[in-house]
């Protein structure tokens, strides 16, 4: 196995007095695409927040390329090529379609996406460039979202719940564009509830339950009874 | 006619209140801080531009050329060491630390200058005029301090909605944690748009010591205008800021030519009647 690109190691991380996880431990080779999967309240969106920088955490319990970046600040670590679609997608409703993708990468990382590759990604960003981000349909801002992340030329892109609240048809849509992504040598963490959608897309699977690791492993391994044990607890 | 030459120099005065309220405005646009020093910082950048025409020797429009860079830098200097400690969820740290600045600047300007009223000599533009007919003079300084504001507003408005800066000003106001996500540091953001705020404060603090005398407890009332010009303009739109200062300039115009001792009264009872009936303000800004 060639070196790691990510390794989150015994993460522990919470919200003042609430601890969310408990000792996460996650690998990550590049190219590789890997699933968070579990419940909500299971602690994915701050395991996603720890990799991003949103939330602080002990210096070695996150390594890139293998430097220890825990105690990194986010805004530094999109400079690492470290991306995050967030949770509800987050759009900045003042700012057009188009600002929202140039303002991903205004930092200027050098890489093969650029105004012109996300649109044709998602031509319809396109013909929507100059109307106000928070005027499209939810489908089409989540692609801003990820075209948005995708400006800054990561090496990680970390997406979480991008299928949350979209009817059944765009999330097909949106996951028929991740091997596009992906083949430009991007690794990806998706952290979604719709676990078939996550098996599909993922080489890895790694179940939360509780803040918890409760099951890990290659996506075509598990079985469905193992995956539900794990998601439910029961 | 009489009438028409106070309205015209009201408006003229009112691009000086739109300067005043435009750093107000941007800096609660971009990260909802209420700068009570305000006010003392117009003052000081009188007092700066004091110095420099001075020593120097410089006439006080053409020391601009230091004054904004230093107040700018003052701006930078005082978001990154103080001002950004205070923000959070919470408005009365920062009302309470820029309320504790503006004792601190009329006081330290009481020590450094006497409380003895100052004013910058800009020479013959002063008294200069143009005759536009009819028996209609205006001052050429008044007449150039209003586009000087036109221009300020203007740039200002070209600055956030047409460059990479105002983006990131616009972005950093709409979602700080998602804006560090696109590897901006809110603090270095938020210290530029002060630096930005303290440029248009220096300009504005020229203007007024080259018109008026000035001394270290003036500024408070120059605060007062500017937020009277910033609510009627409606918040977070600068041209709005610019009829709001404008109706403030006319209506003390107005105000004075009834009766001298009314000239205040009457910008507040102007604010109090648009607030009345628009509470919103005039041009506010619609949201997203």
């Amino acid at each position: 196995m060639p070196e790691p690109l990510l390794e989150v190691h015994a993460l522990d991380a919470g919200y003042g007095d609430f601890q969310a996880l408990f000792g996460v431990s996650l690998t990550l080779a590049a190219g590789q695409v890997v699933a968070v999967i579990g419940a909500n309240g299971a602690g994915k969106s701050t395991l996603l927040k720890s990799i991003a920088g949103l939330m602080p955490s002990r210096r070695d319990a996150v390594m890139f390329e293998g430097a220890a970046i825990g105690d990194v600040p986010a805004h530094r670590r999109v400079a690492r090529g470290i991306a995050l679609v967030p949770e509800g997608r987050r759009l900045f409703p003042s700012l057009t379609v188009e600002e929202n993708l140039l303002i991903g990468g205004q930092l200027g990382r050098a890489g093969p996406w650029t105004l012109a590759r996300i649109h044709e990604l998602f031509p319809v960003l396109s013909e929507r460039r100059a109307m106000p981000a928070t005027s499209l349909s939810g489908g089409q801002q989540q692609m801003v979202a990820i075209g948005r992340a995708l400006m800054s030329n990561p090496k990680l892109l970390l997406c979480d719940e991008i299928s949350l609240g979209l009817a059944p048809i765009v999330v097909r849509e949106i996951y028929a564009r991740l091997p596009a992504i992906v083949g430009q040598g991007l690794s990806v963490v998706i952290v979604e509830q719709d676990i078939v959608q996550a098996l599909a897309a993922a080489a890895q699977v790694y179940c939360l339950q509780e803040g918890r690791v409760a099951l890990h492993g290659a996506a075509s391994s598990l079985t469905r009874e193992a995956i539900s044990a794990a998601y439910f607890g029961v | 006619m009489e009438w028409l030459n106070i309205i015209l120099q009201g408006i003229l005065v009112g691009g000086l209140y739109a300067m005043f309220a435009a750093g107000l405005s941007l800096i609660f646009g971009v990260m909802r801080l209420v700068n009570i020093a305000h006010g003392d910082l117009i003052v000081l950048a009188a007092y700066v531009a004091l110095v420099v025409t001075d020593t120097l020797g410089l006439n006080p429009l053409l020391s601009l050329v230091v004054v904004v860079p230093v107040m700018a830098l003052i701006g930078y200097a005082l978001q990154r060491l103080v001002l950004n400690r205070t923000l959070g969820d919470d408005l009365l740290p920062p009302l309470l630390v820029t309320f504790g600045l503006s004792v601190i600047i009329q006081n330290g300007l009481l020590e450094l200058f006497t409380a003895d009223s100052r004013k910058l000599q800009a020479g013959a533009i002063e008294t200069a005029s143009i005759h536009l007919g009819g028996g209609l003079a205006v001052g050429t300084l008044p007449l150039l301090q209003f586009a000087v504001a036109v221009a300020v507003i203007g740039g200002l408005q070209v600055l956030f909605y047409r460059t990479a800066l105002g983006r990131a000003f616009r972005a950093t106001s709409d979602d700080q944690p998602v804006a560090q996500l696109m590897g901006l540091d809110n603090r270095h953001v938020f210290a530029l748009a002060m630096a930005l705020s303290l440029a248009v404060v220096a300009i504005a603090g020229v203007f007024l010591a080259v018109r008026a005398n000035f001394d270290p407890s003036i500024g408070p009332a120059r605060l007062i205008f500017g937020f009277e010009a910033v609510i009627m303009g409606g918040l977070g739109s600068l041209w709005g800021t610019l009829a709001g200062g404008i109706i403030l300039g006319v209506a003390q115009a107005i105000g004075a030519q009834l009766d001298p001792g009314w000239q205040l009264l009457a910008g507040h009872i102007a604010f109090l009647v648009v607030l009345a009936l628009r509470p919103e303000g005039l041009f506010p800004k619609v949201q997203g």
